[in-house]
């Protein structure tokens, strides 16, 4: 079967502006959502779905996330630690609230009280602009910490200052708590992403995103042709950050279950979200999830080679982390700045006129 | 009346602290104003500067955990101990073979890019030298002494005790302090003299002002960057010196650059004076929002985050901050 778009007759215009236009695009990409939902979860165990699944599915909707802000509306924030808190909390709030609410409501509710934090945090990106905006948002990242640290009603006057998560069922198999099994986390993961996957690629393709873009781009002369600069920041930041707290919220009750603010939602976790939208490919839905990938899969990787393999210390290979995160980051901005979603843009035009370039 | 004098002494002690938040927030506006680079990456640089002084100083082996590792020997310690001043020198060249490698291998690539690319940058830049630092030094926390003495100043202590009556027994301020600030101020006018008055320092203006009139009047860029990135690195290692000896060589270092940034937010970006009276502005504030809200309402710590609060309001009224450039925006 060849990459081609000849032959694909398409009559009928939703058919000429679906996602995937080629044809061996949309087989692929079923047949891998056929295997991620009805093969993975049998053959799934808990050192996979720990180290290497879960973290990329719930990293994946924290990216696509922060990418619909940074990378289509061209807001740079560092405060996605933050905001992840804040779902985390709200997601944990409600569950001991409402023991009898569904999971996937408060992990929602997580989501949309981050939308409402992330606007009031948004507004004053109408009037600062570029990494004068990135240094605001650090404003959230590290007041929100601080308050989720010092206001003992948000952690239930817990004497740890921890928050647990207790067990959830959903269609009769723990979701959440020590008796979660690896397959039922997964899945419920896997939905979350692919539901708000679609919703994120389609939103970019539709007028919303495209006036995101136009703001990225140049916002005044966005402005001129008539976008209203507010509606689409406020948007973004809303959409965005709904995005980065149902991440939080997954993060908090299916994947750590026991969460210390300072931890696990720090300024670190602000820069590796940024680091994966880099690497992955700014403006892309796609990179978001190569990037996501990229950066849960590697340590794995560099620590099995490293530790397990030439026997070297734990700490050596934590550094060496550090060096080729960082030098990886440099070399994508100096080669290739569109990051790996520009590569695969490549190689599928080379696909395209495979075996006969010009 | 004890209560006042106490305030007062927040205030110098947040003006002492404010000080320190300069020295960081230096290094970023000479970098700013001569390529148009945020440079993230300050923070890291003053603790590498901070981690080679110790590590020469100690005589420590470099990379000694990781060849001990590979090849199974044991090298830890050269077995001497150098001066200070000596090890200073060195440390200083380390600094200037950075900024001549940063040139040659980052920015070289980078020219024209964004402005924000080129900060992500150099937040990669920043992740490679922590790794990098740590790898050849190791990660455990030094303690660095060059021979600036510490503690409280017992002089000041008892020449202002009698201000207060009874129950006050003099301000208390930390001899580092005054020293970090006495350094501070020779080095500010070092390098306003550096720039005012020398050829190099007329071409750093000029590059400043405006890359390409530079380049067309025959100025070198790359070699003025390098300059520029030399003087960012000794300004990194005073500062490494300094916090070094405060609170010890250790990672929470180079975090002291995201403090440095709200400090630029509020002078402004292009301003050396502005870098000043914006570190001491916040300085003062957060400690004395601390003393006055903070800790007796609610639950203290807060200065993790007033400086950012402090940007953020101040920035929605005047977005180029209070020296900074007015910033005019054309289609």
């Amino acid at each position: 079967m060849l990459y081609r778009e000849s032959g694909d007759f398409k009559v009928s215009y939703p058919a000429d502006q679906q996602t995937f236009p080629i044809r061996f695009d949309r087989l692929a990409f079923w047949i891998t959502l056929a295997v991620a939902f009805f093969v993975v979860p049998f053959f799934i165990n808990d050192y996979w779905a720990n180290a290497v699944l879960i973290p990329f599915l719930i990293y994946g909707v924290a990216a696509i996330g922060l990418n619909i802000l940074t990378g289509y509306c061209g807001q740079v924030s560092l405060g996605s630690g933050g905001f992840m808190a804040v779902g985390a909390y709200t997601c944990y709030k409600m569950m001991t609230a409402f023991p009898d609410l569904n999971l996937a409501f408060c992990i929602l509710a997580g989501g949309v009280t981050t939308a409402i934090v992330g606007i009031m945090f948004g507004l004053p990106s109408l009037r600062i602009k570029g990494f004068y905006l990135a240094v605001v948002t650090l404003a959230a990242q590290f007041f929100l910490v601080w308050m989720f640290n010092k206001v003992p009603w948000f952690y239930n006057y817990s004497a740890s200052g921890m928050i647990t998560s207790p067990e959830r069922t959903m269609f009769g198999h723990a979701i959440s708590g020590a008796n979660a099994t690896p397959a039922a986390t997964y899945l419920f993961c896997l939905t979350f992403l692919v539901l708000l996957g679609f919703l994120g690629r389609n939103l970019t393709r539709g007028s919303v995103g495209r006036k995101w873009m136009a703001i990225r781009d140049m916002d005044i002369a966005a402005e001129i042709i008539g976008v209203n600069p507010l509606m689409a920041k406020i948007t973004a930041f809303g959409v965005s950050s709904f995005y980065v707290g149902v991440a939080g919220a997954m993060i908090f009750s299916v994947y750590l279950g026991a969460v210390e603010v300072t931890e696990a939602f720090g300024i670190q976790k602000s820069f590796l979200l940024l680091f994966m939208i880099i690497i992955g490919g700014l403006g892309s839905i796609f990179g978001s999830l190569v990037g996501a990938a990229f950066m849960v899969m590697m340590p794995v990787l560099l620590k099995n080679i490293m530790v397990n393999s030439f026997g070297w210390a734990t700490d050596i290979a934590a550094h060496f982390e550090f060096i080729i995160i960082g030098g990886l980051i440099v070399f994508f901005l100096i080669v290739e700045p569109h990051g790996l979603a520009q590569l695969w843009r490549i190689i599928k035009e080379k696909m395209r006129l495979w075996p006969f370039p010009h | 009346m004890v209560e006042f004098l106490y305030g007062i002494e927040v205030v110098i002690n947040g003006l002492m602290a404010g000080v320190m938040y300069s020295l960081v927030a230096l290094g970023f506006v000479l970098i700013f104003k001569a390529s148009g680079i945020f440079n993230y990456a300050q923070g890291v640089m003053a603790l590498f500067a901070a981690m080679t002084l110790v590590g020469v100083q100690e005589g420590q082996v470099p990379f000694a955990h990781l060849i001990n590792s590979v090849f199974g020997t044991q090298y830890h310690h050269f077995g001497w101990h150098i001066n200070a001043f000596v090890a200073i020198a060195v440390a200083a060249l380390v600094m200037l073979l950075f900024a001549y490698l940063v040139e040659r291998y980052i920015l070289k690539h980078l020219v024209n890019q964004e402005p924000i690319i080129l900060f992500m940058a150099t937040i990669g830049l920043a992740y490679f030298m922590e790794g990098f630092g740590d790898l050849m030094w190791g990660s455990n926390i030094k303690t660095l002494d060059v021979g600036i003495p510490q503690g409280g100043n017992f002089w000041i202590e008892e020449k202002t005790a009698f201000l207060g009556g009874e129950d006050f027994y003099g301000f208390y301020l930390d001899t580092l302090d005054i020293y970090a600030t006495v350094i501070a101020i020779i080095l500010v006018s070092t390098l306003v003299l550096f720039s005012q008055y020398t050829k190099t320092g007329r071409a750093l203006r000029a590059v400043a002002d405006d890359h390409q009139a530079a380049l067309s009047v025959g100025i070198s860029l790359r070699r003025i960057w390098v300059i520029v990135w030399s003087i960012a690195g000794i300004v990194a290692l005073v500062a490494g010196i300094m916090w070094g000896s405060k609170s010890g060589v250790q990672f929470s270092l180079s975090l002291i650059a995201l403090k440095a940034l709200p400090v630029l937010m509020l002078g402004g970006f292009t301003s050396i004076p502005g870098a000043i009276i914006g570190g001491l502005l916040i300085g003062i504030g957060e400690k004395l929002f601390e003393f006055m809200i903070g800790a007796p309402f609610l639950g203290g710590a807060t200065e993790n985050w007033f400086a950012y609060m402090l940007a953020l309001v101040f920035l929605v009224f005047r977005p180029q901050g209070l020296f900074g450039e007015k910033i005019i925006e054309r289609v």
